[in-house]
């Protein structure tokens, strides 16, 4: 007989006393091992977000458009018309790349389209959110390797084109790097499958890849105590197949169009115990499950280690009883593991038993969110560094003058920051679907068909953790702005969002504090747009530790509240692109110049001055330039559309020259109180450069005018590929391009 | 003419293929199972890209002893049509029925991105409405997608004349810079001698609608069905 | 003296080896059943210019857990032979 397992035993399983208590209150007696720690993992923030779900609720859910809200499915879906809808969802997988980043990305690249295509929709679109410490370091370079050959070969291999995304360099992601992946399925709105489990009888599959002792390190150490010393060694990383995710993407496809499937879960963190929990609490039954007839990878596994294994490519799923073997021929097809290991039963309990005894009996709806898994009010402190960062003068720093336009100008377009990205994205399939209209032509969103129809998604991930350090609050407000402007630049209408909320240690007031600043800017900022939250995912603790002690908010990384946006476009024809198209066009500049370089790419790495406020941001002005751009773009006024962003309006400029290969002149205005440096390279907010034809201007000009949207002309676009800025060539294309392309190859053959 | 798309498990440019064969070219064309041994009477066999059986052990080794290889190699033998994008490229020099073999890209990466290929000859159904003077951009995906093959084969395919497609610049010239994977003589794809089995590493169903951006794939395919490709 | 050092790297007993799995599955549609297992690995072969044996050990050693094993993932072994 086995010892019962003590609050000492709850600690290494990472609960807290009362939350012990909590468990022995709700069974009516104290938990064996095996219970406590399903508890201890369906408990865990990762499953239960019990840090953040008290904020997680103010974001807005709602819009006319949504099929499933927050929290409701797999991931959030958004109506398309026409029986067409979208489900689409954004996922960190930081942690597992920083051990062994090849693996960890590329697991979290299966995990996000299992999400996605277990609600039916085939996925047609991935995008990638990354960040990383200095290039210059050694390890770095291993870490951009890994992930980037990661994320390509199961990306590619599972047959799903990589669209787009965003990378960082900053030091304080040296330690901790962000790996947040994005996927965007199709499915038919009368054929969405659900994840849950009800109808007394129904039998339970686990289908898929065989279940070996990955990701149950926490549990299996806090074992050690009470059983035999195990001297079987753990996976200390979980391998991806993604051969093996591209059959079971067939394959479940396959079955759920039988009509066959009641209802059917991806196994991710927490494995069996997740799956089987939330599907029967959302379906109000339970289960008998028999653990012994789930096919393992090694011998003599133990219940704990079966039902919380990590083990990847795998599903549960509820079918019909009497249609087991129209799904099993399916299976059989896909030469996939299908086997029974349980069936649904009345009342809301599940029953474990191994070789015919009972080695659990919990209830369901105790373990969920939602259900009697505990939530979490944190304490939350403004930190000092706030106040002192609004206190920075932009008279402190001198402006530039004209000679070193140049100088800035390189320094920007060559950084790792705002460079080409194609020494990542040539490593990724970003044609596979032959649905990608900007492979050859770039826009700020990506822009994808829904093929077969008129219908296109656009598709961004965007967030400037600098700002969102700076002032949590509008730099949060601005990653959802940005995001909007990417989609609505490409002629595409914002729809809704999916958040990737990574931040360091929740424990820690002040970066508490961060993410409930965040929280609120992204709320206000959803709701200007009308851009609900449609869910996504929590990641705490991308935070080091030094050696005395926890550490405060000092060794965090950037809080990074990545937003994943979903936007539409009908009509493939309709899209805009950034690059400048002909000689003469003229270049316009929507949105006003500020005199602002706070938070810069300039003003942090040329100059060096890292303490500064979030870039000037007003969400009223930034709702009516997006709504002046769309329409511009939508009366056909504009040749080219190119948000201003990282680098300001040189880089704006210099992008849209490099891509049309072509040059431009412009002219800064004199005496506008506006400093060189802030009119070029500042980043200040709700800018857009376009290139307008000559005999479109008086056009636009108006139809601006009437949009009460300030506007200024800049110049023409040159065809001999000059860079002139106040009638001096600062660049070449040719010379830009260098530049441009030069730094990441650099670094990283 | 009717088209058969082997689906492989692991495939992942059938549909692709289906889509430029069916929806743009017009032409009647189903997939066939790879456990299947019936080729429904098709007249030409493709073998589509992706990772059958996730290109583990050797791109294509393992595709090539699936149940419908051996139709496929019947169907050769008799003279039918059978064509190998990317990795039906792998496959079919696995199984034979082309020369050579596909090695691992000199960069030791997967590249996608567009390409100029340069047609070497006119004598074939893929090349036949095609300029021999003009670039064709098309693109290509793959890690191992260094054409190789050794002396006296490289000379025999020569002698037949049975190179299709040289990687060449934006302008139609062979230089070592426009050569994206280290193919030996910029080899892009080839025949066999008797012309009528074809394998090319770019990805011509990847560029044969306006909506991708680019058409020059269209030409490609549209010389199987039709002798002057007119646009 | 020259010595020959033959290594093998295999991916660790208890994670997933998915080219094996694949391997597998091609042997069973090819009809051969009696394969339980395939684990698929490197063979590296390499030759030392060292004083003895016990020099050639610790340079292969050391190779091996520098750069040829992920120690995360794989395992090495090896034989040592006069060339």
């Amino acid at each position: 007989m086995e010892a019962l397992p003590t609050v000492e035993t709850a600690r290494k399983l990472g609960l807290l006393p009362e939350e012990f208590e909590q468990i022995c209150q709700i069974l009516g007696r104290t938990p064996n091992f095996t219970e406590l720690s399903i508890y201890s993992v369906m408990w865990s923030e990762h499953c239960s977000y019990k840090n953040s779900i008290v904020w997680l609720k103010t974001l807005p859910k709602d819009s006319p458009k949504m099929l499933a809200k927050a929290g409701e499915e797999n991931a959030g879906i958004v109506d398309l018309g026409d029986g067409l809808a979208c489900a689409f969802k954004i996922e960190s997988h930081n942690h597992p790349s920083a051990v062994e980043p090849y693996q960890g990305a590329a697991t979290g690249v299966g995990g996000i389209n299992r999400d996605i295509f277990t609600m039916g929709a085939r996925p047609i679109a991935q995008l990638n959110s990354l960040r990383f410490g200095n290039l210059n370091t050694d390890r770095t370079k291993w870490l951009v390797k890994g992930v980037v050959k990661g994320i390509g070969d199961y990306g590619n291999a599972f047959g799903v084109p990589t669209v787009g995304g965003e990378v960082y360099f900053d030091d304080c992601y040296e330690i901790n790097p962000l790996v947040n992946a994005f996927s965007a399925g199709i499915l038919k709105t009368d054929k969405i499958a659900r994840a849950i489990s009800y109808g007394a009888g129904n039998p339970v599959f686990i289908v898929g890849s065989a279940t070996g002792k990955d990701g149950i390190h926490g549990a299996t150490f806090a074992s050690e105590d009470i059983s035999e010393k195990s001297t079987e060694k753990l996976p200390a990383v979980q391998v991806g197949d993604p051969f093996q995710e591209k059959l079971l993407l067939e394959a479940t496809l396959e079955i759920i169009e039988t009509g066959c499937v009641i209802g059917i879960q991806d196994m991710g963190a927490a494995g069996i115990i997740c799956s089987t929990s939330e599907m029967s609490a959302k379906g109000k039954h339970g289960m008998n499950v028999w653990l012994d007839r789930v096919p393992t990878r090694q011998p003599n596994m133990k219940p704990f280690e079966i039902l919380l294994s990590e083990s990847q490519e795998r599903m549960l799923v509820v079918v019909e009883k009497g249609k087991e073997d129209i799904i099993q021929r399916i299976f059989d097809k896909w030469d996939l593991h299908c086997v029974q290991i349980g069936e649904v039963i009345e009342g809301e309990r599940l029953y474990f038993y191994m070789n015919g005894e009972l080695v659990a009996d919990v209830p369901a709806e105790s373990l969920v969110l939602g259900g009697e898994a505990p939530q979490y009010h944190r304490e939350y402190r403004e930190p000092a560094y706030y106040q002192e960062y609004k206190k920075f003068d932009i008279n402190s720093v001198p402006d530039i003058v004209p000679e070193q336009i140049g100088e800035v100008g390189r320094f920007l377009i060559a950084h790792p920051n705002i460079c080409s990205r194609r020494w990542i994205y040539e490593q990724y399939d970003r044609m596979v679907g032959t649905a990608n209209v900007g492979s050859v032509t770039p826009s700020d969103a990506a822009v994808v068909n829904v093929k077969g129809t008129d219908k296109n998604i656009v598709i961004t991930v965007d967030c400037n953790g600098r700002y969102v350090k700076a002032d949590p609050e509008t730099g949060c407000a601005i990653a959802v702005a940005e995001s909007a402007r990417n989609v609505v630049c490409s002629g595409g209408e914002p729809v809704a969002i999916t958040n990737n909320l990574n931040f360091g240690n929740p424990y820690v007031p002040e970066v508490y504090w961060q993410f409930v600043g965040s929280i609120k800017g992204m709320k206000k900022a959803c709701e200007r747009f009308g851009t609900p939250v449609t869910g996504g995912n929590v990641s705490f603790y991308n935070q080091s530790t030094p050696k005395s002690g926890d550490g405060g908010v000092d060794y965090a990384v950037f809080p990074t509240p990545t937003i994943g946006m979903l936007g539409i476009l009908e009509g493939w024809q309709n899209r805009m692109t950034l690059h400048f198209k002909q000689a003469g066009d003229l270049i316009y500049l929507i949105g006003e110049a500020k005199n602002d370089i706070a938070s810069s790419e300039y003003l942090y790495s040329f100059r060096g001055v890292k303490a500064s406020p979030a870039p000037a941001f007003d969400l009223e002005t930034e709702y009516h330039l997006q709504q002046a751009v769309a329409a511009v773009i939508k009366a056909k006024l504009v040749q080219s559309a190119h948000d201003v962003s990282d680098g300001g309006l040189w880089t704006a400029l210099t992008e849209s020259a490099l891509h049309g290969k072509l040059g431009y002149d412009i002219k800064v205005p004199v005496n506008s109180g506006i400093r060189l440096d802030a009119y070029l390279f500042g980043e200040s907010q709700s800018r857009v450069v376009v290139s307008v034809s000559p005999d479109k201007a008086a056009a636009f000009e108006a139809m601006l005018t009437a949009h009460n949207t300030p506007f200024s002309k800049l110049g023409n676009v040159r065809a001999d590929g000059k860079l002139n800025v106040n009638g001096a060539t600062v660049l070449t294309v040719g010379e830009a391009r260098e530049l441009y392309e030069g730094t990441l190859p650099k670094y990283l053959n | 003419m009717k088209f058969g798309v082997v689906v492989f498990p692991g495939s992942n440019c059938d549909d692709d293929m289906i889509f430029a064969l069916r929806d743009v070219l017009g032409q009647p064309a189903v997939k066939l199972w790879h456990k299947s041994h019936d080729l429904e009477g098709c007249d030409f066999i493709v073998l589509p890209g992706g990772f059958s059986y996730g290109d583990y052990l050797r791109s294509g080794a393992i595709a090539r002893f699936s149940p419908i290889m051996n139709e496929v190699i019947a169907h050769a033998q008799k003279g039918g049509y059978v064509m190998g994008i990317c990795n039906g490229f792998q496959i079919l020099t696995e199984s034979g029925l082309l020369p050579g073999a596909l090695l691992r890209n000199t960069n030791r990466q997967y590249i996608c991105k567009n390409v100029y290929l340069k047609p070497v000859t006119a004598d074939s159904l893929l090349t036949r409405g095609l300029d021999v003077h003009k670039a064709y951009q098309i693109p290509i995906a793959h890690g191992e997608g260094r054409y190789y093959a050794p002396h006296h084969l490289l000379d025999e395919i020569k002698d037949n004349d049975q190179i299709l497609f040289k990687y060449c610049d934006q302008s139609g010239a062979v230089t070592e810079e426009a050569n994206p994977n280290g193919a030996v003589e910029n080899i892009a794809g080839i025949c066999n001698a008797r012309r009528n089995v074809f394998g090319m590493m770019p990805h011509p169903e990847r560029a044969c609608h306006p909506m991708l951006g680019n058409t020059d794939g269209y030409e490609l395919l549209a010389s199987i069905i039709i002798e002057k490709v007119l646009l | 003296m020259k010595f020959i050092a033959e290594i093998q790297v295999m991916p660790q007993k208890e994670i997933l080896d998915p080219q094996g799995k694949a391997v597998l599955l091609g042997l069973k549609n090819l009809g051969i059943q009696n394969v339980a297992d395939v684990r698929i690995g490197k063979n590296i072969r390499m030759e030392l210019d060292v004083a003895d044996e016990a020099a050639a050990r610790e340079e292969v050693e050391m190779t091996c857990q520098k750069l040829l094993a992920n120690l995360i993932m794989e395992d090495y072994s090896y034989q040592i032979f006069p060339a």
